[in-house]
């Protein structure tokens, strides 16, 4: 089994703060790894300097190819869809033009995704500023399943969503996980425990627990981790 | 610590040398601005008194642009307000000189505050734009000639009948208006020394930073913005006032123009921002350049050089704009920065001294 | 009332030529963060390049002919210099938003400087097809056709940049940019390619304005330092629009062009008020950002 993505001691700096601290870590391929820890522990930038956001040391290899210098459009084309914490949809856009945005590949699959998200398909001319943040969350999902890529980066898909949602949206997860590597930074633990296969905790910016997700349920462990109990 | 006292002792060094110049009567060929190639002679000597002023004015503008991070594109406002002001309160009033002295710091301190907290509304590049839109105003309010007080694009001459006889722009005082403009010089460089490295100095790099922990901290921007923002108007506004005294007539197109403030941009930049002695290198390369390339181009056998080569280099405007593209490309921090590198590469040879922790 | 017509109209051929000026500078602003100065240099160049097409073809090709490739030769130039500008200098400084403003602030200064020595400070005059100097009449009104001509420009570039940036994926690109380019990014689009279009679009926008500037308000002379002259009102009707905003610069440039000419026609004539245009417009500026700090249409395209 050969990894999906592989970094090894990333270290990112931001703003005279040393927010990455030598991360290593690896995604199988055809898995789902799951990415846990605080706030503020540096998931979100793990994520972004894996897509080529942030200025980052270490090296990166994402799909077998080292992508460490690589700008962030040529790290997306090579297959690797990204969903960003609080969305980032083009609230001046429609979802329309949002999804047409998204579009790499010469055939993008807008049946599977109105399939998944028939609401979408009602609201193709409505400007994505002006729907609500589960519909936003579907929109930015949605951009990132039209190309059918075979790696999927979704950093934090649940949050601030209702109950109702979460549980609509991690079934879409799930579904898609059959078919893609999927690499989610997730605080919402239910939601980790349905998809992923591993976890890595993250603590001040480096690995400090890797292991299979049956260790969420060693409480002693998650509460010296994570601060909850699982 | 070592290093800043070496500093100041060889600004003092400089500046005894630079005091002593009008006092050498040297024949050096070649390199001096002025027709004369002789160090005291009067054309060198304005030359020089002209670099000072343009020192002083560009270490003004760096506590604004430098320090505090922000691009203002309007000290001829002030420059100009210390130029007309004093000019004006000089000839068309015949005020004494002291008066006229009080009403430009009066004026320039009145307008600054208002102009200042007007565009501080705006950050980043909008403050840019609007105090652009206000030293335009400015330059068209001046060429308008109100009430006849500026004299507009046939400028304002300066009458001497109000000030001592050292001062009046008698080609014999050029030496006098020289010292005047180190003196002047002298006192910028210690005002803006002393507030950058007192403790607002340091409030103000930290929002040039990040804004936002300046507020954390309890501490309103704004006001340490609107105090740079008048510090360096008065600053600009005495170089104004010498720059009259020296040059005898305010032409909007010299004192109140883009250019002018473009000119005192560029020299910052050559310079390097935010450093003690960045901004005098760039004003003293900026304006000796300017008028060396000018006298260049005015000789005889200048005018037989082939097109070509005889276009360009006719412009310092367009010499000094190419040099500036090339610094803002390939030499960033400008003559500070290039000296700071270097000076790390060179310590980084020594492997006596131990290296710095923490920040490698 | 004829008076007020005519005087609406050539302010709204003067709103058109500062909307070809500024809505190229707002969109590079919006999308890079670029303040760019040498903007001004394009409007200038544009215009020279007319005038050297246009006087050294064979009159024989009629007027309107010689015009029309002079239209055509001022878009190009502002073009193509646009697009040379970013590739060569502001490329090469991506993520030094204000080393990119000083690089265009040296390129104006050094091309000036040439433009100056080249051909001295002293204004060029364009041959112009002398139909420009005539007016149509409608009833008791006479609208110069030389007004025409600028406002239909504007308003063809007008609707054809909505389309644009409506229709096309280049035009969503660079709406989705202004917003949040790091995203634009990381769906797999090279925004680099974006930020040279809209160099290249705003240049020949700015090229255009450059020669409608001449002939419309310069009675038909080129010099060195129309744009730079020009640029100051762009910057003013960015500023009061919004940095960003096609449709804020189009409004801005209404309220700039009517403000100035109205004011310049009714107070000028008073003694010491030769520059209440200009002074007023800066005026204008002062109000709208004590009332919105961020232009009228701030942060929408």
């Amino acid at each position: 089994m050969s990894a999906a993505v592989e970094l090894t001691d990333v270290h990112v700096s931001l703003g005279g703060s040393h927010v990455l601290q030598g991360v290593s870590l690896a995604a199988p391929e055809g898995e789902v790894l799951a990415l846990l820890g605080r706030n503020g522990v540096g998931k979100t930038t793990t994520l972004r300097a894996l897509m080529g956001l942030v200025p980052h040391t270490g090296s990166v290899r994402v799909l077998g190819q080292d992508v460490s210098r690589w700008p962030a459009h040529r790290v997306a084309r090579l297959g690797v869809a990204y969903v960003p914490e609080d969305r980032d949809v083009f609230s001046a856009l429609t979802v329309a033009e949002n999804l047409r945005l998204a579009e790499q590949v010469a055939a993008p699959d807008y049946d599977a995704v109105y399939e998944l998200f028939p609401e979408l398909r009602e609201r193709a001319r409505q400007r994505a500023g002006t729907l609500s943040g589960g519909q936003q969350q579907m929109v930015a999902v949605a951009r990132a399943l039209l190309n059918r890529w075979p790696l999927l980066v979704v950093d934090e898909p649940s949050k601030g969503l209702a109950p109702r949602l979460v549980s609509e949206l991690t079934d879409v997860l799930a579904r898609v996980s059959a078919t893609t590597t999927m690499l989610l930074v997730e605080q919402n633990l239910a939601v980790v425990r349905r998809l992923a296969r591993h976890i890595v905790v993250l603590d001040h910016g480096a690995v400090v627990h890797q292991g299979p997700v049956a260790d969420l349920d060693d409480e002693d462990l998650m509460r010296q981790l994570l601060g909850v109990s699982a | 610590m070592r290093g800043r006292a070496l500093g100041i002792t060889l600004g003092a060094a400089l500046v005894a040398l630079l005091a002593l110049v009008p006092l050498i009567g040297l024949h050096v060929p070649w390199v001096l601005p002025g027709t004369v190639d002789v160090v005291n002679a009067t054309g060198t000597l304005e030359v020089l008194a002209l670099c000072f002023i343009f020192a002083g004015v560009a270490l003004g503008y760096d506590v604004l642009f430098g320090y505090t991070g922000l691009l203002s594109l309007g000290p001829v406002t002030f420059f100009g307000t210390g130029v007309y002001v004093f000019d004006i309160a000089l000839s068309r009033w015949g005020w004494p000189l002291a008066s006229a002295l009080g009403l430009t710091v009066a004026v320039t301190l009145v307008l600054a505050l208002v102009l200042g907290a007007i565009s501080l509304r705006v950050g980043g590049i909008a403050f840019a734009m609007v105090t652009l839109a206000f030293a335009q105003a400015f330059y068209y309010l001046v060429e308008d000639n109100p009430h006849n007080l500026t004299g507009g694009d046939t400028g304002l001459a300066l009458s001497s009948t109000r000030l001592p006889a050292l001062l009046s722009g008698a080609v014999s005082n050029t030496r006098s208006l020289y010292w005047l403009a180190l003196v002047y010089l002298v006192l910028a460089a210690a005002v803006v020394r002393v507030v950058t490295t007192s403790a607002t100095g340091h409030v103000l790099v930290a929002v040039r930073e990040n804004e936002q922990r300046v507020e954390v901290l309890g501490l309103r921007p704004f006001g340490f913005k609107l105090a740079a923002f008048t510090l360096s108007s008065l600053v600009a506004a005495g170089g104004g006032v010498v720059y009259i005294l020296l040059i005898g007539t305010a032409v909007p197109s010299a004192v109140a123009s883009t250019t002018l403030t473009l000119s005192i941009l560029v020299m910052v930049v050559l310079g390097g921002p935010g450093s003690a002695w960045g901004p005098v290198a760039g004003a003293f390369a900026y304006v000796y350049l300017q008028q060396y390339l000018l006298k260049v181009a005015a000789e005889p056998s200048f005018a037989s050089l082939p097109a070509v080569a005889r276009v360009p280099l006719s412009q310092p405007q367009f010499l000094l704009g190419a040099i500036f593209v090339l610094f803002v490309l390939f030499v960033p921090g400008g003559f500070a920065g290039a000296v700071a590198r270097a000076r790390a590469r060179l310590a980084s040879r020594r492997p006596a001294a131990p290296p710095p922790r923490g920040d490698a | 009332m004829t008076v007020l017509a005519d005087l609406t109209f050539s302010a709204l051929a003067l709103s058109a030529v500062y909307f070809l000026a500024a809505s190229g500078l707002s969109l590079i602003y919006g999308l890079m963060d670029v303040l760019n100065f040498a903007h001004g240099l394009f409007m200038t160049l544009g215009a020279y390049a007319a005038w050297d097409l246009t006087t050294h073809l064979a009159s024989g090709l009629g007027a309107p002919t010689i015009f029309a490739l002079g239209v055509g030769a001022s878009i190009i130039a502002g073009a193509v210099v646009a697009g040379l500008t970013e590739l060569l200098l502001i490329r090469p400084l991506y993520g030094r938003p204000i080393s990119q403003i000083l690089v265009t602030i040296g390129l104006d200064l050094a091309a000036v400087g040439l433009l100056l020595g080249g051909f001295g400070s002293n204004s060029l005059s364009l041959p112009v097809p002398l139909w420009f100097f005539e007016a149509t009449h409608w009833g008791a009104l006479n609208l110069p056709n030389a007004d025409f001509v600028a406002l239909a420009a504007g308003i063809v570039v007008l609707v054809g940049l909505e389309w644009f940036l409506r229709r096309t994926r280049y035009g969503i690109i660079i709406r989705a940019g202004v917003e949040n380019r790091d995203m634009v990014r990381a769906l797999g689009v090279d925004v680099g390619r974006a930020f040279t279009l809209v160099f290249v679009l705003g240049g020949a926008m700015a090229g255009l304005a450059g020669l409608l500037n001449s002939v419309v308000f310069n009675g038909d002379l080129v010099s060195p330092l129309q744009g730079d002259g020009l640029l100051i009102f762009a910057f003013i009707v960015v500023v009061i629009g919004g940095l960003g905003s096609i449709r804020g610069s189009a409004v801005a440039a209404l309220l700039v062009g009517v403000v100035q000419d109205f004011s310049n026609y009714y107070l000028s004539s008073h003694p010491g008020m030769a520059e209440i245009g200009n002074l007023s417009v800066v005026l204008l500026l002062a109000v709208v950002l004590e009332w919105r700090p961020r232009g009228l249409f701030g942060g929408t395209i």
